[in-house]
């Protein structure tokens, strides 16, 4: 076949063009969807309480990926200094994704737990008050601003079209869930956690008061990070090896 | 046979302004359907600018006149190429502010919108897809226009893609600023904005369909196979990645269709192909046009146009998972992204070697015209950028590169390197082609742009390598015990000289674009060129090029 083909003619030209550029991705993308190894069957992942997912949206709104990644490669280093390396399970809820393309700051994928709440809550309104040499810009106006509470269930509810299985009762209780998570004890708390597991619970901002800042929802996404999957019963060798 | 002509163009005005009239709608209806003032407010810019849109057609302002039709469409083509010089300097200043901010972190000043992570998206669309976008735009129409000896297709559509993507970009960088993004790294506009790309862009790959079924040449020159490839694969990967479902039509949030793994494949098969279509193909055509222009000759090789175009565009759609290395995504898809990246170089270099030998024969062009320089020193970067590109997605390369400076500092020599160089050539072509002027204002100033800009680039990707691969060594240092040598914190101190060095880099490649902002203002304003004698004759626009000596 003569290259005229394709000069002579613009739909061909478009038709071949189309051709070769759809054969790499649907290779590469579509198998993801259907192969079932590709994400690991473990224990433990739940759908983010409403304050997590809250956080989680602060998170993606101030740009937290453009310098922190969320997944630790399967190298010996990272594995020593960050955790367990990631498993595809661990952001199998996430929408979208933040594993993140460079660590101008240290990796996130594990560092719920890490520090304190309050460490954590001082160190968004000041970093350089705690890591002298840090680099990273203060969030002082997370610790000050009221948390945008009014569209939760709606996103939620979209989450939940989107595959996250949130319960008719997760749905139903957001409002609750969101304010229970930042009281330190109590029924609601108790409940909270019967739904979701492991969930941390707390005044995470430090500030007294029942009102909700975006600091709060942002700790408390932070300090779930890398926490769900039950490592102890987690088998690389086994079924899930691939 | 009558004339149908004037009954076409009051048709074609009539649509123009009931489109104007639907965009006005849906502009008003987001401004005042939303509670979100973010949203109302760009519902309002929206609504603004499909108004005076309106209006300028019903007034017939820019309405081609009658003698105009057997000539080309050239009235988009220039505020394109204008937006770019503006959004160049813009973005580039908001780049040099964030590499100030990483040596010197008091400057994000606690303001939610002056702080890195809203400022990143700010830059980075900033200058591929404001600067970039509207380079491609400008020379795109230019050329299929030229190569195909038609007008543009369409009464008031190019008019709507140049004017609609400049209201895109202003919907996007100020939702950046508010803090309104996806989060999927040079895909962050929320899912109203992608809309209203998708409409500008399907009217773009239409003009450029329509115009080259309108050409009086038989064949469809290379460089606009490289330009359609741009256009359709770009449509294609915009669609797929900004798949997402809205929280509620009156709200900016939206949360993508998919997670995890399956996310990050999507995403990087995306935002690698954004640097294969949009930010190599596109100016791929824009060498295919403007070097042989430039230096007078043709094409080094026909055959090695084919090979190149079709290798390309096929092996750089795989190359996604080489950002993903090591990561959660299954072995097999990082195999294949590894593999075709480096297969990858081949296509690359073929490109390389047809423009650079284009010159054969007019290698001392290089030495007289500062506008042959930048074109093909661009080429040269991009030569050095895909050799670094293969050797990077080597996985056993990229464990270290990954998440590192090298990372940055590979993207900006090809960004700044290649993509930019490139494009100020093209506007140093175009801006005396476009105003029908004898040449430049000033050719010197070029020259010292050239240097100015080059010295820059060298000094940025330099101290990118060092802090990279400094960094990349001090995460895996292992003391002699077995333990991690350094903190991380150890690891951030340590780049602060390069954060330095690289800012400074930068703050010259600033420096360059405004000496090109003055240079066109003064070329466009009509001004004598102060150094006429020594530009080429091709400096001057064709109307008033004298005839070759020969």
């Amino acid at each position: 076949m003569k290259h005229e083909v394709f000069e002579k003619n613009s739909i061909i030209l478009l038709v071949g063009i189309l051709v070769a550029v759809s054969i790499g991705g649907l290779v590469q993308i579509a198998p993801l969807f259907w192969i079932d190894s590709t994400i690991e069957k473990v224990k433990g992942m739940r759908p983010y309480t409403p304050l997590e997912q809250a956080g989680r949206d602060i998170y993606i709104r101030e740009g937290c990926y453009g310098c922190h990644s969320q997944m630790v490669r399967t190298l010996r280093d990272e594995v020593e200094r960050y955790g367990h390396y990631s498993l595809a399970a661990e952001s199998m809820y996430d929408h979208p994704f933040q594993w993140g393309s460079k660590r101008t700051g240290p990796d996130l994928a594990r560092v719920g737990g890490k520090y304190s709440d309050q460490w954590q809550a001082e160190h968004m309104i000041n970093p350089r008050a705690l890591v002298p040499e840090s680099i990273m810009p203060g969030y002082p106006w997370l610790a000050t601003t009221k948390l945008d509470t009014t569209r939760m269930v709606d996103r939620v509810k979209t989450l939940k079209m989107l595959g996250v299985p949130y319960t008719e009762e997760m749905i139903a209780n957001v409002d609750k869930d969101i304010q229970a998570q930042i009281q330190t004890e109590g029924r609601a708390v108790r409940d909270l956690k019967k739904r979701y597991p492991k969930a941390r619970n707390g005044k995470f901002d430090q500030r007294p008061g029942t009102e909700v800042s975006e600091l709060d929802a942002l700790v408390a996404y932070l300090q779930i990070l890398g926490q769900l999957v039950d490592f102890t019963t987690f088998d690389a060798a086994g079924p899930n090896l691939r | 046979m009558t004339d149908t002509t004037p009954e076409r163009h009051a048709f074609a005005d009539g649509m123009a302004v009931l489109a104007a009239a639907v965009f006005a709608l849906l502009g008003l209806a987001l401004t005042f359907g939303s509670r979100d003032p973010a949203m109302a407010f760009h519902g309002a810019l929206i609504a603004a600018a499909a108004i005076l849109g309106g209006l300028a057609v019903l007034s017939g302002v820019g309405a081609p006149k009658k003698e105009d039709r057997d000539t080309y469409m050239d009235g988009p083509i220039r505020v394109a190429t204008i937006a770019a010089v503006v959004w160049g300097i813009a973005g580039f200043i908001v780049g040099d502010l964030l590499a100030w901010q990483m040596a010197v972190p008091a400057l994000n000043f606690d303001i939610p919108w002056l702080s890195f992570g809203r400022l990143r998206p700010l830059h980075t669309s900033a200058v591929i897809f404001a600067f970039g976008g509207n380079v491609l735009i400008a020379t795109s129409l230019y050329v299929v226009q030229r190569t195909s000896h038609a007008r543009l297709a369409g009464r008031w559509s190019p008019w709507f893609v140049v004017w609609g993507y400049q209201v895109f970009i202003a919907i996007a960088g100020t939702g950046y600023l508010l803090g309104i993004t996806q989060s999927k790294e040079y895909a962050e506009p929320e899912w109203y904005a992608d809309l209203f790309l998708t409409v500008i862009w399907v009217v773009y790959l239409l003009i450029f369909l329509a115009t080259l079924a309108k050409r009086r040449e038989p064949h469809i020159y290379v460089a606009n196979w490289f330009y359609l490839a741009f256009i359709v694969t770009v449509a294609m990967l915009h669609l797929v990645n900004n798949a997402a479902v809205p929280v509620s039509f009156f709200e900016t949030k939206s949360y993508i269709a998919y997670s995890g793994v399956q996310d990050a494949m999507t995403q990087w098969w995306y935002g690698h192909n954004a640097v294969g279509f949009f930010l190599t193909a596109g100016f791929l055509g824009i060498m295919y046009y403007f070097i042989p222009k430039r230096v007078e000759r043709p094409v080094y090789s026909y055959r090695l146009s084919i090979v190149h175009f079709w290798t390309l565009i096929f092996i750089y759609i795989w190359a996604g998972p080489h950002h993903l290395h090591y990561t959660a995504l299954p072995d097999w898809a990082q195999t294949l992204g590894m593999t075709f990246s480096i297969m990858l170089w081949m296509p690359s270099w073929g490109g390389m070697i047809n423009g650079l030998m284009t010159l054969a024969g007019a290698w001392d062009k290089l030495r007289t015209d500062p506008v042959v320089r930048l074109l093909v020193v661009s080429v040269a970067f991009y030569g050095m950028s895909t050799f670094e590109g293969p050797l990077m997605s080597i996985k056993a390369v990229n464990s270290l590169s990954h998440y590192t400076d090298w990372t940055i500092g590979h993207v900006h020599s090809g960004a700044l390197g290649w993509v930019a160089m490139v494009s100020f050539g093209a506007i140093y072509c175009l801006v005396p082609w476009l105003w029908n002027r004898k040449g430049l204002y000033s050719i010197r100033l070029v020259e010292w742009h050239f240097w100015i800009s080059t010295i820059g680039i060298l000094l940025y990707i330099t101290a990118m390598w060092v802090s990279g691969i400094t960094q990349g060594l001090m995460w895996r240092a292992y003391d002699k015990l077995g333990f991690l040598q350094y903190s991380f914190i150890e690891t951030v101190e340590a780049m602060k000289p390069y954060y330095v060095i690289r800012a400074v880099g930068g703050l010259l490649f600033v420096i360059g674009g405004f000496i090109m902002a003055y240079n066109i203002w003064r070329t466009i304003r009509g001004d004598e060129a102060v150094d006429l004698a020594e530009q080429p004759r091709v400096a001057a626009a064709p109307s008033v090029r004298l005839s070759p000596a020969e």
